[in-house]
């Protein structure tokens, strides 16, 4: 039986395929103008800290007491995840590298796949589980309780009183923190080498010194840098937008926390292929 | 009616759907305590959050002394806000530091003081609240009315020339509420400045306000001396003043 166009269209089937179609084109242009909103915001929040730093308007007490809380007092998580990593990467290959005769590569893989990958990136995700989500949390709750709003209305920029003491801490701290992820993932490794594969420490330090130059440290420190940045600019930008009481402070710093994460190995993987695509 | 020190013109504020103000005008006379009431949510903060350029309108005018702060850059707006205190609700203490170090703060960042001419100020602020004795408590250890009045002593600590303060009386006891109504008056005579106060208190807006106005959906429905407002023939201020149920405002 033939049915007309006008029929066809007020149909319930047709009329509910309509709407599922109107309701994801919805819910597709919310997520990608939330997305945009988002990066904008964090954007203009960045382009204020540059112009801040640039300007040398920096409060160097705060910044020292940033470099404690945010660096200094993540130092025994970042060694203990370092120390482990280096460890069991070694447990894994060094029994097989022995067996396969190739003892005398261990220390050099290990060392190699530490200080160019492991520490960075293991150092950042440490921190930003630990300082970012401080960052989000602290900021978060003071938007709901006002205190953003009062620093505004006594003159002073939050971007200035907040975030920059915070970034500059964790630009001198990450790095640092990464040299000591690196040298203890490395004698984490040589450990175990040692004691389950009878990898001598001489060969593992030598095969170490041979493989891992003084521009992979330095390209590994580089990358902490930029870590640091996402991890700071990230959780402040959630915590200054953060709505809606207690509620809102948690998932902010939920959010700072997941959307920093995934950045990061995101950002790794960039920076392994222009930094390290030549080598 | 004395100059105006402060003016909205016009003003109109929206948050998504939400229309907050809707061409709303209003003139805050020089040296006197103009309070202003209205239900909750009509937008009486918002009128705040404009005096202090915190916010900006989606269409008028706002003006201090006869400067339009709605086409102020932000180092301009930094530098006006050096002239107007703001006493938020719930005080918005800084919960890292001391009492002292909250109330010291706008005079470290904004003048070139001696830690012991700040000391001495602050301290000298603190006690004309009647709060010396909490310079080195935490804000975390005082009550709500020492809280508001730790507020109020931050606020007027660089002797602005107007202060704002946002529901001032909510939430605390009578004598508090008659305490801090009494501090309001005296800072006000104190500074010889001009305040802005938002409450629902009536008693405590009879006590202190040289001015009422009132907002309803958006605009000023009323606007006088006390006096002028009690004896209004709006039924809808008749009807908030009375605090009566029965009357022209949706509940």
């Amino acid at each position: 039986m033939a049915h007309t166009l006008r029929e066809v269209e007020e149909s319930p089937t047709a009329q509910a395929v309509e709407r599922v179609s109107v309701g994801v084109l919805a819910s597709v242009g919310r997520r990608v103008s939330d997305m945009l909103e988002y990066t904008g915001g964090l954007t203009m929040l960045m382009w204020e800290t540059a112009k801040t730093i640039f300007r040398l308007r920096i409060r160097f007490a705060e910044t020292l007491n940033q470099c404690y809380l945010l660096g200094y007092q993540s130092l025994i998580i970042v060694l203990l995840t370092s120390l482990f990593t280096g460890m069991v990467f070694s447990l894994e290959s060094a029994v097989q590298a022995v067996q396969y005769g190739f003892g005398s590569f261990v220390g050099g893989i290990v060392s190699y796949t530490v200080v160019r990958e492991l520490g960075p990136m293991l150092s950042a995700v440490v921190v930003a589980g630990r300082a970012c989500a401080a960052i989000a949390a602290e900021l978060g709750s003071m938007e709901v309780t006002e205190q953003i709003e009062a620093l505004k209305s006594l003159g002073l920029a939050p971007v200035r009183f907040l975030v920059v003491p915070r970034l500059l801490a964790l630009m001198i701290m990450l790095p640092l923190l990464t040299i000591f992820a690196d040298v203890i993932g490395v004698y984490g490794g040589q450990w175990i080498a040692h004691a389950q594969a009878h990898i001598g420490t001489q060969d593992f330090m030598a095969s170490a010194r041979q493989t891992v130059g003084f521009e992979d440290v330095v390209k590994g420190l580089f990358k902490a840098l930029v870590f640091a940045v996402v991890i700071v600019m990230i959780g402040s930008y959630q915590g200054l937008t953060t709505k809606g009481g207690a509620a809102g402070v948690g998932k902010s710093a939920t959010s700072a926390v997941v959307t920093c994460i995934i950045l990061i190995f995101i950002l790794n993987f960039v920076m392994s292929y222009f930094l390290y695509a030549g080598a | 009616m004395a100059e105006p020190i402060a003016r909205l013109d016009d003003v109109s504020v929206s948050f998504g759907e939400r229309v907050v103000l809707k061409n709303c005008s209003l003139e805050v006379p020089d040296g006197t305590i103009m309070c202003i009431i209205g239900l909750s949510g009509a937008g009486k903060s918002t009128i705040l959050r404009l005096l202090d350029g915190l916010i900006k309108p989606d269409s008028g005018h706002v003006y201090l002394h006869e400067h339009d702060i709605c086409h102020m850059r932000e180092s301009q707006l930094i530098e006006m806000r050096t002239k107007i205190g703001f006493a938020f609700q719930f005080a918005a203490l800084f919960d890292s530091m001391t009492v002292g170090e909250n109330v010291s703060l706008p005079l470290r960042e904004h003048t070139t003081l001696s830690e012991k001419e700040i000391f001495d100020i602050a301290m000298h602020t603190l006690d004309s609240v009647g709060l010396a004795h909490t310079y080195h408590n935490m804000p975390s250890e005082l009550s709500g009315g020492m809280l508001k009045r730790a507020g109020f002593a931050r606020a007027v600590v660089t002797n602005p020339e107007i202060v704002l303060y946002d529901e001032p009386t909510t939430g605390v006891d009578p004598i508090v509420t008659h305490l801090l109504t009494d501090t309001i008056k005296r800072l006000r005579k104190q500074l010889n400045s001009t305040a802005v106060v938002i409450s629902h208190d009536l008693q405590s807006i009879y006590m202190m306000a040289d001015y009422v106005a009132m907002l309803f959906e958006g605009a000023i429905i009323a606007n006088g001396t006390v006096e002028d407002v009690r004896k209004s023939n709006n039924p809808i201020v008749q009807q908030f003043l009375q605090g009566s149920e029965v009357g022209p405002i949706p509940l």
